[in-house]
């Protein structure tokens, strides 16, 4: 049995914890306490369920991908269809719970920050259905990248604020995002995108997020007859592949987090956090960053704006620690030469995010034999990467 | 090695105590023990020496563009413990706290980290992103060295208030009001209810920060608090004559920040 984590100060093992000015403590402590009471409430879980099914369009399909199969000549692959959900990601799953949670304890202003812009499009969407006021940060080398999702959030009635700070990415954005909140925490609900930040932030996102690891047991198990050998998933602040991995950590399958190698993680341009990074805390909670000699965090690289992110959630930090998760990492080329793999062969235009997960899984899928399955959380779809996508394979032409 | 004196031991008042803020290496070492040579010559009994991140959540605009520039000139957390006996040999006699993110201490190594403080002689250490829960350890490492351990409460603090004002160390620093660091026009009425809770449970000085701005503030916050904490005014007075000590001339700017300091604070 494993041990139930995180532990009453918010702690995975050695990670997590809050670390944060003492203003956010009372407003973390009723996050806590409303974050209880909601889940132990069987309306809040049921209508949580209900706006999952109605509005997001879940159960998202366990697609067999037979021609990448036949392709690769080795595991049986399937894909968790996690684009088709409402909105083009799974971000949506913890936006609709943290949406709900904000209603219930009469908040109505909400604030959120993003990277690739799902997890704020994600926001303004159930700002829009819920009738809350949404102001999304954002950094602006992000806002250059992912114009498409700028607009979609403005078109749903959210103010995005641009951050020049930095490397005006998903760090400043969050630093921006933690600044405002607590000079306004008595009124406004942040909606953290991730499962990084204090306590019991992580915790609440995997927990909306487990629907995903859930729906793919159950999914599985009617066309397999035994769990998947491997499960793959992306990694930026881990939130995808932490509501992929949790149902699954006691059980038998191998769990591999995929980071992003950038230009190679013997560059200085990655994001690979736990391959190259050391314990340390970064917005408010005690786990795995990139940062230099005196402790000052460094600017991550990827060419995907959702994993450019220098911290990781703190369970994964645990996991990586006790060994229960492997964590690679992929490089840019090696996951746009992914992409438009699965692109060719399943008509499927993958989010470059998703692409880094396909891409390990496709290094060893070859080696793997044929009686043998893979799953891969196919986290979001490549609509919003378009710009970055034409610009590439324009210049490999 | 220098002779340590314990903080209390070195205040020389318990109340009316002006507590100014600047940034170890803003605009550059040299120039950081000048500014504090004229915040003593001003009135300061206390010196909260900043150190520079890269992500300092509880600041806002005025003292991130500090640590940029301390950054810039290559400042650390090692570097600016090392500058305390040189502001001793500069003449800088009262306390100094150092104020920093947990990260740079946390990479440091807590021990080192107070051996640091011990041998260069600094008095207290304040950590803004290290609360009372995760603090245990610090403070106790912390009273060992004789270094006292700042602590925070926010006007949001509520019930928390009562322990950390009786753990206090050296003194208490209350923050005015939600939000981050900076200058602001108007300190609400209800910051004066807040420090009389706060003084209502503290065994140390009471001291006000965030948000003070100006003479009158000093005034209205001494009616009621021990001290007041000046960070962003200060920090802008330093920025306001970078041209001048970038053209030579450092005197005369110098000067005029002495005379800025101690209008703000008389």
């Amino acid at each position: 049995m494993l041990q139930v984590f995180p532990d009453v100060k918010g702690r995975f093992g050695d990670f997590g914890g809050k670390y944060v000015p003492e203003t956010l403590m009372g407003p973390l402590q009723e996050l806590e306490e409303e974050l209880t009471k909601a889940m132990g409430d069987p309306d809040f879980v049921q209508e949580y369920h209900n706006v999952l099914k109605e509005y997001a369009g879940r159960p998202t399909s366990l697609s067999f991908a037979d021609q990448m199969t036949e392709h690769l000549g080795g595991a049986k692959i399937y894909l968790k269809r996690e684009d088709l959900n409402h909105t083009g990601a799974h971000k949506m799953n913890n936006a609709i719970g943290q949406g709900l949670l904000a209603k219930r304890m009469g908040k109505k202003k909400i604030i959120a920050e993003t990277g690739a812009g799902q997890h704020g499009v994600a926001s303004a969407t159930v700002a829009a259905k819920f009738g809350l006021e949404c102001q999304v940060y954002m950094g602006e080398e992000d806002i250059r990248r992912q114009e498409l999702n700028v607009f979609r959030m403005k078109l749903l009635g959210a103010k995005v604020i641009p951050v020049s700070s930095g490397n005006g990415t998903l760090k400043d954005a969050t630093n921006e995002a933690i600044r405002y909140w607590v000079a306004n925490c008595e009124d406004h609900f942040y909606l953290i995108g991730s499962v990084v930040g204090p306590h019991p932030y992580p915790k609440m996102v995997r927990d909306f997020q487990r629907v995903i690891g859930d729906e793919s047991k159950q999914q599985f198990l009617e066309v397999e007859t035994n769990m998947p050998d491997r499960i793959y998933a992306c990694v930026g602040g881990g939130s995808n592949a932490m509501g992929m991995f949790y149902p699954f950590l006691e059980g038998s399958p191998e769990l591999i987090g995929v980071e992003a190698a950038g230009k190679g993680i013997d560059t200085p341009e990655h994001a690979a956090t736990l391959t190259k990074g050391n314990p340390g805390v970064i917005h408010g909670s005690l786990t795995y960053l990139m940062q230099d000699e005196n402790g000052q965090i460094t600017e991550p690289y990827s060419i995907s704006a959702g994993l450019d992110y220098p911290g990781i959630g703190p369970e994964h930090a645990h996991l990586f620690q006790t060994k229960r998760v492997r964590y690679e990492s992929i490089t840019d080329q090696e996951a746009l030469d992914a992409l438009k793999l699965l692109t060719e062969q399943e008509g499927i235009i993958p989010a470059i995010e998703s692409a880094h997960a396909l891409a390990q899984a496709f290094k060893e899928a070859g080696e793997m034999s044929s009686d043998q399955t893979i799953l891969i959380n196919l986290s979001g779809r490549g609509d919003k990467d378009m710009s970055t996508l034409m610009e590439h394979f324009q210049e490999e032409k | 090695m220098l002779t340590k004196t314990s903080f209390q031991g070195k205040l020389t008042k318990t109340d009316d105590l002006f507590i100014p803020f600047i940034v170890a290496g803003d605009p550059s070492p040299e120039l950081t023990i000048e500014f504090a040579l004229r915040l003593q010559e001003a009135g300061a009994d206390v010196l909260e020496l900043g150190i520079p991140y890269s992500d300092p959540l509880a600041d806002g605009p005025t003292i991130q563009r500090a640590a940029k520039r301390a950054l810039k000139n290559d400042m650390s957390l090692t570097k600016a413990i090392k500058l305390v006996p040189q502001l001793r040999r500069a003449g800088v006699e009262i306390p100094v706290v150092i104020f920093t993110y947990f990260n740079p201490v946390l990479q440091l190594g807590y021990q080192r980290f107070f051996e640091l403080l011990d041998e260069n002689g600094a008095e207290g250490v304040l950590i803004p992103d290290l609360p009372y829960e995760e603090s245990e350890e610090i403070r106790k490492l912390a009273a060992d060295r004789n270094v006292e351990f700042i602590s925070l409460v926010a006007p949001n603090s509520d019930t928390r208030i009562k322990q950390i004002a009786e753990d206090a160390k050296g003194f208490l620093y209350c923050v005015s009001t939600l939000g981050v660091t900076g200058e602001r026009n108007d300190m609400s009425a209800d910051v004066l209810t807040f420090i009389k809770k706060v003084k209502e449970h503290s065994s140390v000085p009471v001291a006000v920060g965030f948000g003070i701005s100006t003479n009158q503030h000093v005034k209205l916050v001494r009616e009621h608090a021990d001290g007041v904490i000046i960070g962003s005014k200060i920090i802008r007075l330093i920025e306001d004559k970078l041209e001048e000590l970038e053209n030579g001339a450092e005197a005369e700017a110098l000067d005029r920040f002495y005379q800025e300091v101690h209008e703000l604070v008389k």
